[in-house]
């Protein structure tokens, strides 16, 4: 009886427990204190804050249990919606959580275990409210892949990004409040323009239900269909912001190359809130099916994508300091990602998703791996020069070796069978051989540029001193470590299951071309894809005039 | 006689121009007053975008003719998110002056020319 109910209550309300769950963690971890008190700026912990980082950990397990939940219901081919408040779509909000959203789900949740453990072993205390931050930048991000509305999104990306704007200045210093300016700066910027976007194509359309919209932008008329194009575009410029796209990738080298470890492996997600963002929007309702504005961004989005990842791994040769060097390694994976989102094509799309899991899994573990290795390098830190030797040069080695041959895609590791997928994908398109040239080559210079940072770090050695400088920032301990190597195994886990991966991606790919059986799920008591709403809004004599009858105010 | 549209879309692009000139300065100070001006600019577009109305109804009503009322709940939730992520940006930038003692955006006051340092 109890079973029943809960399993009933789950299957229901699980969609909205996904945002809910990290809020009410947050919100309770505030309330707790942080254990850390004011003596965070001088940078020495008190005490360690135990309770909080039990309840900050059984949270993130939970929300990865959740997830795996819904992406199961998702695999199963469930379109869960679910209405907030009751009130039924396009009026009022709804969640709905498809094959994508649940994947991107249990990527966040799964990759945030590992990193919020490695930062459990002193990162945590180095700054206020860690944890408690950490859960809000959680809640955003799900509720940004769970989400419905275009609006809703904005909302959602606000609470990522201002969670993002405190975490990347955890830990202080003055590199930190530099990069945090710029970062916060652009970013509002961006908001700004998220808002022009979004009100354009509400004053067009008069919804920002995904689902409707994509009904009804094949109904404008090409005149108006000018005014949504621009609309669109201006969204593709916020969301390549996000995703570290040719000419707005900047800020992200500065940015996460001074972040601490455990917050840039969790914002290694944060560019593929930006990537997810350009598949829902433009592949989602700026698709084949939208009229006079189909594919608006196709002759800009492959393009964009195949010079960011040129650019980058350009960026990532020169690199001067591992971190950076993993920085410009996070944007060429965007680019890749891109690149098979940009090839418009079902089977394309597919390995772009497939290799976004593995590429967001093996940056995060890239972070976390650059710090265990600076730490034992004293004062050269994660710099490319010759410094001390490292004390575990065999196990960070073996470490890096599998990393990198994992981010430059040697068979037989997932980055392989990610990029293969996407060569193979394009192989009938036109552009094919910009995008074989680009990708392959790419990975050469990628793995050019780790076996320059291997051999520096790893060979390039001083004579040891007689006294080793004592390891500062976070103890050298066995919990970082199994974090790193648990986020690296997930990765060859995921090449070991290929297959089931490769099928649900797939079924992902070909659920976002079926515009109609979404809109079927989220507007079905109005008609499905034939749902005629009495919109846009366009004022009349006490009564609602529909759009198409021609009568104006 | 001007158009009560004109006056909005024009008053709109000089608000937002005069924002991008802000936000392009150098000093944290004119850029935080770019992102306010900017957010007024894209507070009235949203308001706008539910067209304009004389003497309409804010709230359905029987009779007469009724004001679209979600650009103005979409615009409340802006200016919230708005003024809150405004008090962060002004935060932080007084917290960059203290940590890195300067006010320019790039943590270090810009390496002067020649030509500037004679003529001042």
């Amino acid at each position: 009886m109890i079973t029943e109910f809960l399993n009933a209550f789950f299957t229901t309300h699980l969609p909205v427990l996904q945002v809910l769950l990290p809020l009410f963690v947050g919100v309770l971890l505030l309330l707790m204190g942080d254990g850390v008190g004011s003596a965070s700026l001088a940078h020495k912990p008190q005490g360690k804050p135990t309770k909080q980082r039990l309840l900050s950990m059984a949270s993130v397990v939970l929300g990865a249990v959740f997830a795996w939940r819904l992406m199961t219901n998702a695999d199963a081919g469930a379109l869960t919606v679910y209405s907030l408040g009751g009130w039924q779509a396009p009026f009022g909000i709804v969640l709905v959580v498809d094959r994508l959203s649940a994947m991107m789900l249990a990527l966040t949740w799964t990759l945030a275990v590992p990193v919020l453990w490695y930062a459990t072993a002193n990162w945590d205390v180095r700054g206020r409210h860690f944890h408690a931050l950490f859960h809000f930048q959680l809640m955003g991000l799900s509720g940004a892949f769970v989400t419905g509305d275009l609006f809703n999104l904005f909302v959602f990306f606000e609470i990522l990004l201002i969670a993002s704007y405190v975490l990347l200045v955890h830990g202080q210093g003055a590199m930190r409040f530099k990069a945090g300016i710029h970062y916060v700066v652009l970013n509002l910027a961006a908001s700004a323009m998220f808002l022009i976007g979004l009100a354009i194509i509400y004053g067009l359309t008069g919804t920002l239900n995904i689902a409707d919209l994509a009904l009804r932008v094949a109904k404008l008329d090409a005149e108006e269909a000018v005014l949504l194009k621009i609309g669109a575009m201006i969204l593709l410029v916020v969301f390549g912001l996000k995703a570290a796209i040719v000419p707005l990738y900047m800020w992200l080298p500065g940015a996460y190359s001074v972040a601490s470890a455990p917050v840039a492996a969790l914002f290694a997600i944060m560019t593929k809130v930006g990537v997810y963002s350009i598949i829902r929007v433009h592949v989602g309702i700026f698709g084949e099916g939208a009229g006079h504005a189909a594919l608006v961004v196709e002759p800009w989005l492959l393009p964009v994508a195949l010079v960011t990842t040129v650019l980058a791994v350009l960026g990532a040769l020169a690199a001067g300091s591992l971190a950076r060097l993993v920085a410009y390694l996070t944007i060429a994976s965007v680019g890749v990602i891109l690149a098979g989102v940009g090839l418009f094509t079902t089977a394309a799309l597919s390995a772009a998703l497939y290799y976004m899991v593995h590429s967001s899994l093996v940056v995060a573990a890239l972070f976390l791996l650059v710090e265990l290795i600076a730490l034992q390098r004293g004062d050269a830190e994660d710099k490319l020069r010759p410094s001390v030797p490292v004390a575990q040069p065999i196990l960070l080695g073996l470490m890096t070796v599998l990393a990198a041959a994992s981010v430059a895609g040697l068979p037989p590791l997932p980055g392989f069978l990610g990029k293969l997928m996407i060569l193979q994908s394009a192989s009938s398109s036109p552009a094919h051989i910009a995008v074989w040239a680009v990708v392959l080559g790419a990975g050469f210079l990628t793995l050019i540029g780790l076996a320059r940072a291997g051999s520096i770090v790893f060979w390039s050695v001083l004579p040891e001193p007689a006294s080793r400088p004592a390891t500062t920032a976070v103890d050298f301990n066995t919990r970082t470590l199994a974090a790193t190597i648990g986020l690296l195994a997930l990765g060859v886990i995921l090449t070991a299951g290929a297959a089931p991966m490769k099928r649900y991606t797939d079924a992902a790919a070909a659920q976002l071309a079926d515009t109609a059986a979404y809109a079927d799920a989220v507007l079905g008591p109005l008609g499905g894809p034939a749902a005629e709403t009495t919109r846009p809004y366009r004022g009349g004599e006490g009564e609602v005039i529909l759009p198409n009858s021609g009568t104006k105010p | 006689m001007m158009s009560l549209e004109f006056l909005v879309a024009s008053g709109i692009g000089v608000v937002t121009a005069t924002g991008i000139y802000l936000i392009l300065r150098g000093r944290t100070w004119p850029v935080v007053l770019g992102l306010s001006l900017l957010g007024y600019a894209v507070n009235v577009f949203i308001f706008a975008m539910g067209r304009l109305w004389q003497d309409a109804a804010p709230i359905l009503s029987a009779e007469g003719s009724v004001a679209d009322p979600l650009p103005q709940a979409l615009v409340l939730t802006a200016i919230v998110i708005g003024f809150a992520t405004t008090g962060f940006v002004i935060e932080l930038a007084l917290r960059s002056r203290h940590e890195t003692g300067t006010d320019h955006v790039d943590g270090q006051e810009p390496e002067r020319t020649t030509e500037v340092r004679d003529n001042a």
